[in-house]
């Protein structure tokens, strides 16, 4: 008994799903049963996988004890790439490849710079912040660019389907990137490693894990997760415009906070940073729906973020007086 | 008497106008436990190092089993049967005993390109079986590391380096910020090594830990070798004198 609940208190997670569900049971009321009605659920499932794959690729790299913060501009920077390409009459299949090696190009170099030079991944991310943005207000000239009629694949990545019609083929794409990612981290050596050099870098080291080459790899993912959600939102929206993803930076690191990941690296889990995705999503939508003013929704944010940090932090340290035979 | 399973031949190291290591030779034999012991920057982590393969030397040779070899990294020591235990720096505190165990030796089910699935089953097993060889008694291989006390850990350490069949162990200060009870404990572990038939490193600032558990004592200052005697031919004052 003593050590069920010692395991269930270590889980990250916890204090994220706990909060989810009371919120769940909260806003239903407030907005007398309008929100979990199937029309808003299919709202919010549908904008859920834009920000829950960044929040995917931002928690594996803060486990892996790396930042990034240049998510943002990624997002806008890819499907303004894409865009482009589609614009000057390249086919959908090389342009979308082009932004997401862009986006993978980018976080190679938030990478390698981070590394070879030993500066603050905070730093180097904050300078690709504005480099991005900037190069996406460039390439698009000012103007978003008109995209040819047809040219999206709207069936592959943002059609209605399943009963109901309630999800979008967005949320599928979403599904199969958080369970390869989850199996990636907690089920795989490479996800060992990650963990490793997130939680304590020199016995990472000492122990031959080739730490330079997994944070490489973890900006990389990062990256392409966000360039790959942007390219969704701009799918659905039908253009690309230059400010999309501003301040979503910030959010990421805030879902995968809430969702009980540490911003010392080591602890975190995949599941952990989409439930923080999902309370942010939920917060912005039951908020409306409770008629209460919008603008309550960053104040909200807000105090999550420090609440749930400080709800982790006090259950952590209960978990560990609990004391079970070793 | 036996080969050496090390000889180390003229090493030589500098940092920025610092000779480190001036000419060091040494040879260590196969089943001793050799106490290695200086003041702070006498040169023996230095030394320590360049056998791990954290560090090059400048200059000088060193053989193993009587092969020449060269290391670049830590992995190619551990691959060669050198293994080495640090104060601290040897385990990951917020990962489990069976996951620390295995870190980046992870047994696989299958993989491509070296990357694959984990066999936790085996992970958990083995975990179990090494630390018990050790004479440690942890009852689950998923705690966290961070959970055991400084002797629990440096005993899984142990058990690591034992479970890859290592041939020389080198234990770096593994007794310091340990209580007594706990630094007697990891005395013990490195008396039990040569039962296993591994060579044993121990460093320390502690000559009493040094003549507990070693065979063979090598004094080092100023980057030179200053006394190497069999630890029944010495005393701790003699020691001194010469640090």
């Amino acid at each position: 008994m003593k050590r069920l609940m010692k395991i269930y208190l270590e889980k990250p997670e916890l204090a994220a799903v706990v909060f989810l569900l009371l919120l769940l049971v909260v806003f239903q009321v407030r907005s007398n049963g309008v929100f979990l009605n199937p029309q808003n659920l299919r709202g919010m499932l549908g904008l859920l996988p834009e920000m829950g794959l960044v929040a995917i690729g931002v928690t594996l790299l803060m486990i892996c004890g790396e930042f990034d913060l240049s998510v943002g501009s990624v997002f806008a920077l890819t499907p303004m790439t894409m865009a482009v390409m589609l614009a000057a009459g390249v086919p959908f299949a090389p342009a979308f490849a082009a932004g997401l090696a862009l986006a993978a190009l980018i976080g190679f170099f938030n990478g390698f710079i981070t590394i070879r030079f030993a500066i603050p991944s905070f730093i180097t991310t904050l300078g690709m912040l504005f480099i991005a943005r900037s190069l996406t207000v460039v390439i698009s000239g000012g103007f978003p660019p008109v995209l040819p009629a047809n040219s999206l694949p709207k069936w592959l990545f943002t059609v209605y389907v399943g009963p109901g019609e309630l999800f979008r083929m967005s949320f599928f794409w979403f599904l199969a990137v958080a369970i390869l990612v989850t199996v990636l981290l907690s089920r795989t050596n490479f996800g060992n490693w990650v963990r490793a050099t997130g939680g304590f870098l020199p016995a990472a080291q000492s122990m031959g894990i080739p730490t330079a080459r997994v944070k490489i790899a973890c900006f990389m993912i990062c990256s392409v997760l966000a360039g790959f959600a942007g390219t969704i939102q701009v799918m659905r929206l039908g253009a690309p415009l230059p400010s999309i993803g501003e301040g979503l930076e910030l959010q990421a690191v805030s879902a995968a906070v809430i969702g009980g990941t540490s911003l010392l690296g080591g602890i975190g889990t995949i599941f952990g940073g989409i439930v923080g995705a999902a309370l942010i999503r939920v917060i912005d939508n039951g908020l409306v729906l409770s008629q209460v003013d919008a603008n309550w929704f960053k104040m909200a944010i807000g105090l999550l973020t420090i609440f749930a940090v400080v709800v982790n932090a006090w259950l952590r340290k209960r978990a560990r007086a609990i004391k079970v035979e070793t | 008497m036996p080969a050496p399973i090390i000889e180390i031949h003229n090493l030589q190291k500098w940092y920025s106008g610092v000779h480190a290591l001036k000419n060091v030779s040494l040879d260590i034999y196969p089943n001793e436990a050799l106490g290695l012991v200086g003041d702070n920057g006498a040169g023996k982590s230095t030394l320590i190092n360049i056998l791990s393969g954290t560090q090059k030397p400048d200059g000088g040779e060193i053989k193993l089993e009587g092969q020449p070899v060269r290391f670049s990294n830590p992995r190619d020591a551990m691959d060669r049967g050198i293994e080495t235990i640090y104060q601290y720096n040897s385990m990951v505190p917020t990962m489990t005993i069976a996951r620390n165990v295995f870190i980046g030796r992870e047994p696989l089910r299958f993989s491509i390109g070296g990357i694959g699935i984990l066999d936790q089953e085996k992970m958990r097993s083995e975990s179990v079986k090494a630390i018990a060889d050790v004479d440690l008694h942890l009852r689950s291989p998923d705690a966290l590391v961070g959970e055991l006390s400084g002797g629990q850990r440096q005993g899984v350490a142990i058990a690591r380096a034992m479970h890859f069949k290592s041939k020389v162990m080198i234990l770096d200060e593994p007794t310091n910020h340990l209580s007594v009870k706990e630094t007697n404990k990891v005395i013990g572990f490195v008396r039990g090594l040569k039962a296993q038939s591994v060579t044993g490193v121990f460093i320390s600032h502690n000559m009493h830990h040094v003549f507990e558990c070693c065979d063979r004592i090598v004094a080092m200052a100023r980057g030179e070798i200053v006394l190497d005697k069999r630890i029944s031919d010495t005393s701790i004052d003699e020691i001194h004198s010469v640090l």
